[in-house]
């Protein structure tokens, strides 16, 4: 592990390549699900169209998406991003809804009697109430676009995980539990150093904890 | 300061069929004239949520239309603070922000703090202006409410049992408060309650209304002087008037909630209390 991270750096170039991926695939995957979540959260002729839609293709894991990607693409990098990104937005977008969906309706009216409308209504109130569920989508999108980075870079080019396929074709067992090792790292660090913490800060402006400051 | 026109206003509610529709109200008619203190109370289900509602501009009436001054009501708007039964706040702003939200869309930033923090003062809140609503109390959040509605400078003020879910004490001390504040800014309101003390003790005029079919029983006008005393004979005299005709109107909703079998004089006992006859030998 020491050697494959600074004496030839494989893991290192395999590593920063994957992180790039993952965050690039989990911005993207947050705009877009959480701009699709906002509009279906917020019409109705939205939420009976492409509502079902989203939960059908929610329900087909994204590595499914691989070979057409592939083809696409044109085996080119494009397509691992499309994997990522298609694997975190489904889960954002549902969350999103759900949290636009249950926003307070007193918090509406208190809104429209101090004379705000419509996009001022979704900007001011809807958003920022359906922020806690919408950090539940972020968690789960990330969950979901790191498993399907790994799987897409096992068959496709680069990063960790084809490293990891290498390791195996020249039956080097220690990179691979390196590797593997590594990968869960990554996990438990976006877990703990990020996700936790902005968790412990939005419930607690939101009073949503029970040990409230 | 404006005064509050409503004309021949009725609600139905539209059911499956057309004989399925059901009526709330029907040709209600009130002015409330500029600076004046008005209750409306009655049973649950007479539609006195619905009307204040519709003063909001959160309802549309079916039939008649809502004036404030001059303007016909169509949606709602700053014109008109609503303070609501729970108290509203946004849970992510401190109670600052949760004023200057209301404030912040006719002034600038500083403006809109200055007078955010004006109206705290007036409910006694200065102290929790960097508090967040869950930090509060009930009477506190409901005083941040009340001063939100107020920051709008609004023509009139509409309360819908805004101390229904407080308990005693909190609600004996806001009533001190709403009486300081109205004298203070002179304001148009229009409170719902289905408390007669509270209507007593407040309001200016009462405006009684009674169910099946919904409209106005009776208006009191109260003439005691401020501040009221609720043991004065006067209040009391007030209080034994507006509950005969309410009680009326409680058991017909409690007949039509309950069906056949209620009985209201089911509660008188058959027999006397002191059953241990001869216990004072």
């Amino acid at each position: 592990m020491y050697i494959g991270l600074f004496d030839t750096g494989i893991l290192a170039t395999a590593l920063a390549e994957s992180l790039q991926r993952i965050s690039i695939g989990f911005s993207l995957a947050l705009l877009i699900g959480g701009l699709l979540g906002v509009i279906i959260g917020v019409s109705k002729l939205a939420d009976e169209t492409l509502g079902s839609l989203v939960i059908a293709l929610q329900s087909v894991p994204s590595i499914v998406w691989l070979p057409i990607a592939l083809v696409l693409f044109q085996g080119g990098a494009g397509a691992i991003y499309f994997v990522v990104i298609l694997g975190g937005t489904w889960a954002m977008t549902l969350n999103v809804r759900m949290g636009i969906k249950n926003v307070q309706p007193i918090l509406i009216r208190a809104a429209k009697t101090m004379g705000y409308k419509n996009s001022e209504l979704i900007w001011k109130v809807m958003l920022p109430a359906s922020i806690p569920s919408a950090l539940t989508g972020a968690r789960l999108a990330w969950a979901f676009g790191w498993r399907a980075l790994m799987a897409a870079e096992l068959i496709g080019r680069g990063g960790l995980g084809r490293t990891l396929m290498d390791a195996r074709d020249f039956f080097n067992m220690d990179l691979v539990v390196a590797i593997m090792i590594i990968i869960s790292c990554i996990g438990l660090i976006v877990e703990y150093f990020i996700f936790s913490k902005i968790e412990k800060k939005v419930l607690s402006r939101w009073g949503l904890t029970n040990s409230a400051s | 300061m404006e005064k509050v026109a409503i004309n021949h206003v009725e609600k139905t509610f539209p059911g499956k069929s057309k004989n399925e529709s059901f009526t709330v109200f029907k040709d209600i008619s009130l002015t409330v004239a500029p600076g004046e203190f008005v209750s409306l109370l009655g049973p649950s289900g007479c539609g006195k949520s619905t009307l204040l509602n519709i003063v909001a501009g959160l309802d549309q009436a079916t039939e008649g239309d809502v004036t404030v001054g001059t303007e016909k009501i169509k949606s709602p708007g700053s014109d008109r603070g609503v303070v609501f039964q729970e108290a509203a706040l946004m849970p992510w702003l401190t109670v600052l922000e949760n004023v200057m939200l209301a404030t912040k869309k006719k002034m600038n930033k500083e403006d809109a703090k200055s007078s955010a923090e004006k109206y705290l003062k007036l409910v006694h809140l200065s102290k929790f202006l960097h508090s967040y609503p869950h930090e509060l109390s009930g009477g506190m959040k409901q005083r941040v409410a009340i001063a939100r509605a107020l920051s709008m400078d609004p023509k009139v003020l509409l309360m819908d049992e805004p101390f229904g879910a407080l308990d005693e004490q909190t609600r004996m001390m806001l009533h001190r408060e709403v009486q300081f504040i109205w004298e203070e800014t002179k304001k148009t309101i229009l409170f719902v309650t289905h408390n007669i003390r509270e209507s007593i003790l407040l309001s200016d005029r009462i405006v009684l209304m009674g169910t099946r079919p919904g409209g106005i029983r009776k208006i009191y006008s109260v003439d005691l002087p401020r501040p009221r005393d609720p043991a004065s004979p006067e209040f009391i005299q007030l209080e034994q008037d507006i509950m005969s005709i309410l009680g009326g109107e409680i058991e017909k909703v409690m007949k039509e909630e309950m069906g056949d079998d209620f009985n209201s004089k089911k509660a008188s006992l058959l027999y006397g209390t002191d059953r241990n006859m001869g216990n004072h030998i």
